[in-house]
């Protein structure tokens, strides 16, 4: 017997999670003031992340996906797209949308309900968040054919969870991508649990990435916990992509340090034991035991940017908290171009029993 | 001038289109070198390229999703579905996507794609490909669904559906794909959506039918003529929108009305109309409103479609039992 095909699927990590770096890591992916920006992002995206949960659980805010523990998988992949890139984001992805241009504001308007936190003012083309998981991987190969068809020198790139690789969407998208060649970068965020369903009971294959290897498309799986590498291997993809060499499936390996979201109770299915030695990986205390040996990181300035962040999202929420309510007419207002006259008594209707001078509920 | 069948009408308004606008582009199982299993998109892929009538790898769901990202991206993409069966794969991507694209953003980002299927049995293809979902896409806030009756129809609503800003599912009756042949005028002129028409005049009785449906409801009022009956006959043609006026000001003049539809009876789009007559033209009425549909039971293969089909008989009957009533 001969070997048909055989593959196989690279890791790629450049720092440990005791901070140490791979002597091998290329000198432009730990330019200081590159890390030094990834380290900011990453803690940003923590404080909003937290404060978002504590505002859940004060009522201010509907239910909330936190990224806790996946910061560098957001901050890798957003700190290296384009402005005009696309990114289709799923509900866990604000790491990556916050250095987008969306605002803190506008995701605390989408989860407190209010469909006007989609309507981001800065990335205009970017996608809305996507509650069901996998079907954003078709809007991101379409988007990305769409550049292809125009010669946009412009690149797709979307986020789903190792659940979602599980999905038809996933490998039927992937596997369209693969055949138009269109300038895609799928990132999994592998952080082990779909819910309550842990990764060995999504798929039996070794990695995730493999699924590459069914579409014809390149996979590979890095660190999720390490932006450094992380970082290095969305922009391998990503430039990849922009200059015609096709899609890429990038599995992240992280892990889900919080519940899936504010309503779901982790406790009741993992043992915290594990959650507390996967913690000891996280990708912020990582960088930041580098980052301090190298002597680019202090006591003071991890002072300052803590203070930094918190002043920012607590504008953030005092802006949020302070958004006026919708008129009733928001729920018609787009739902077609123009509202049908059809529609009109409805309109009506909503109109006259909605609360005087606009409001919730 | 030529006389086209609708499914030849498709295919010229799908030409027209890929002519004067170059964000339209087709994607769709076997459309482009096969040009499609009922050749609507004969020759399309010669004419404007592979890169522009695409032949997709089979997965409806992914049609419709990568419809949705290139619609957000500002092509205009019209699909096709092969069979009205296979839809069901893409509702997802349509419930939960195209129809609300537009209003999860406020605007900021549209969806101007078309989902072209044929629809409805009639011509004893195979399980699954006889369906009639127009009710479920029908029922989705921000689909416009759309069923022509003939080949003048087809063409002059599928320019208007690609050109529209939003998301339209335009379901092409089968049966009436070659049935018959109709003088078109390609001149890129749209019929308008959202709108009625009236393809019969009558005194007595309104009858109400979309798509396929319209030619047995259209046969039935010929036959019914000779008995003295004068019915009206009123083409749905777009299900969502529905233009009730039309319907309505047509009852109030003959006072009766019989709904044809293909698809089974319980919640379907007969049952839509007869609720608006009731709460707005019950005072019309000389007699109840009547529904003439498909049964309540799994389309049928082959061999029991004719059964299944409201049939010249069935709405005759249903007609003269309108008729009777006081």
């Amino acid at each position: 017997m001969t070997i048909g095909v055989s593959f196989q699927i690279d890791f790629l990590r450049f720092l440990s999670a005791a901070g140490e770096l791979d002597p091998a890591t290329p000198r432009e992916a730990i330019d200081p003031e590159l890390l030094l920006g990834l380290y900011r992002a990453m803690t940003r995206t923590r404080a909003y992340d937290g404060k978002a949960i504590a505002l859940q659980r004060t009522g201010k805010l509907g239910t909330f996906a936190s990224a806790l523990g996946q910061e560098a998988i957001g901050v890798g992949i957003g700190s290296t797209m384009r402005s005009e890139d696309v990114l289709a984001p799923s509900y866990r992805d604000h790491g990556a949308q916050l250095l987008r241009g969306m605002t803190m504001v506008e995701n605390l308007v989408y989860w407190g309900g209010d469909e006007r936190g989609s309507d981001y003012a800065v990335p205009r083309s970017d996608f809305p968040i996507c509650v069901p998981v996998g079907t954003q991987i078709a809007h991101a190969a379409g988007a990305a054919y769409a550049f292809a068809l125009r010669k946009e020198k412009r690149v797709a790139v979307t986020i789903i969870g190792d659940g979602g690789a599980s999905t038809g969407d996933f490998y039927s998208a992937l596997n369209m991508a693969g055949v138009w060649r269109v300038p895609l970068v799928v990132v999994i965020n592998n952080n082990q649990w779909a819910i309550s369903t842990p990764r060995e009971r999504e798929s039996a294959t070794v990695t995730l990435a493999q699924k590459a290897v069914a579409a014809g498309v390149e996979g590979c799986q890095v660190d999720g916990n390490d932006v450094i590498a992380m970082r290095h291997v969305a922009r391998a993809a990503i430039e990849k992509a922009r200059d015609g060499g096709g899609p890429t499936l990038i599995e992240a390996l992280s892990y889900r340090l919080g519940d899936h979201t504010t309503a779901d109770d982790a406790s009741r299915y993992r043992d915290g034991e594990i959650v507390r030695r996967e913690a000891e990986k996280e990708p912020i205390a990582r960088l930041r035991k580098y980052l301090t040996a190298r002597g680019l990181w202090s006591e003071e300035q991890e002072k300052a940017l803590a203070k930094d962040c918190a002043d920012e999202v607590e504008r953030a929420v005092a802006a949020y908290l302070a958004t006026p309510p919708q008129e009733f007419s928001a729920m018609f207002d787009h739902l077609f171009e123009h509202l049908p006259e059809s529609m009109r008594d409805q309109y009506e209707e909503a109109r006259r029993f909605a609360p005087k001078g606009g409001g919730n509920g | 001038m030529a006389e086209l069948t609708l499914v030849e009408a498709v295919n010229r308004a799908l030409a027209h289109e890929l002519e004067h606008d170059p964000a339209v582009l087709l994607l769709g199982e076997d459309i482009g070198v096969n040009g499609g299993v009922f050749r609507a998109t004969l020759g399309l892929q010669q004419r404007f390229g592979s890169a522009r009538v695409i032949d997709t790898p089979l997965a409806e769901a992914a049609i419709a999703g990568v419809a949705v990202g290139m619609a957000a991206m500002g092509l205009k993409p019209v699909m096709e579905i092969q069979f009205s069966g296979f839809i069901y794969p893409a509702m997802d991507q349509l419930i939960n996507h195209a129809s609300r694209l537009r209003n999860r953003t406020r605007g900021r980002l549209t969806c101007p794609m078309v989902l072209r299927a044929p629809n409805g049995a009639g011509i004893h293809a195979p399980e699954h490909h006889s369906e009639s979902p127009e009710a479920m896409l029908a029922h989705t806030p921000g689909l416009r669904v759309v069923i022509p009756s003939s080949p003048a129809r087809a063409y002059g609503l599928l320019l208007a559906a690609i050109r529209d800003p939003d998301p339209v599912v335009f379901l092409e009756p089968t049966r009436l794909y070659r049935l018959f042949k109709q003088e078109v005028i390609d001149d890129g002129e749209p019929l308008p959506l959202d709108t009625c028409f009236v393809s019969r005049e009558g005194r007595d009785v309104t009858l109400v039918a979309w798509g396929g449906m319209l030619h047995e409801a259209l046969a039935a009022a010929e036959s019914l003529a000779s008995e003295g009956v004068d019915c009206e006959v009123v083409d749905v043609a777009t299900l969502k929108p529905l233009d009730a006026e039309t319907i309505l000001r047509s009852v109030e003049k003959t006072g009766r009305c019989v709904i044809v539809q293909e698809a089974a009876r319980t919640a379907g789009f007969g049952a839509e109309i007869a609720a608006i007559i009731a709460e707005r033209g019950l005072y019309f009425l000389q007699a109840p409103v009547r529904r003439v549909t498909g049964y309540d039971v799994v389309m049928p293969l082959a061999r029991l479609e004719g059964q299944y089909l409201p049939s010249v008989a069935r709405i005759a009957d249903a007609v003269r039992k309108t008729m009777e009533a006081e």
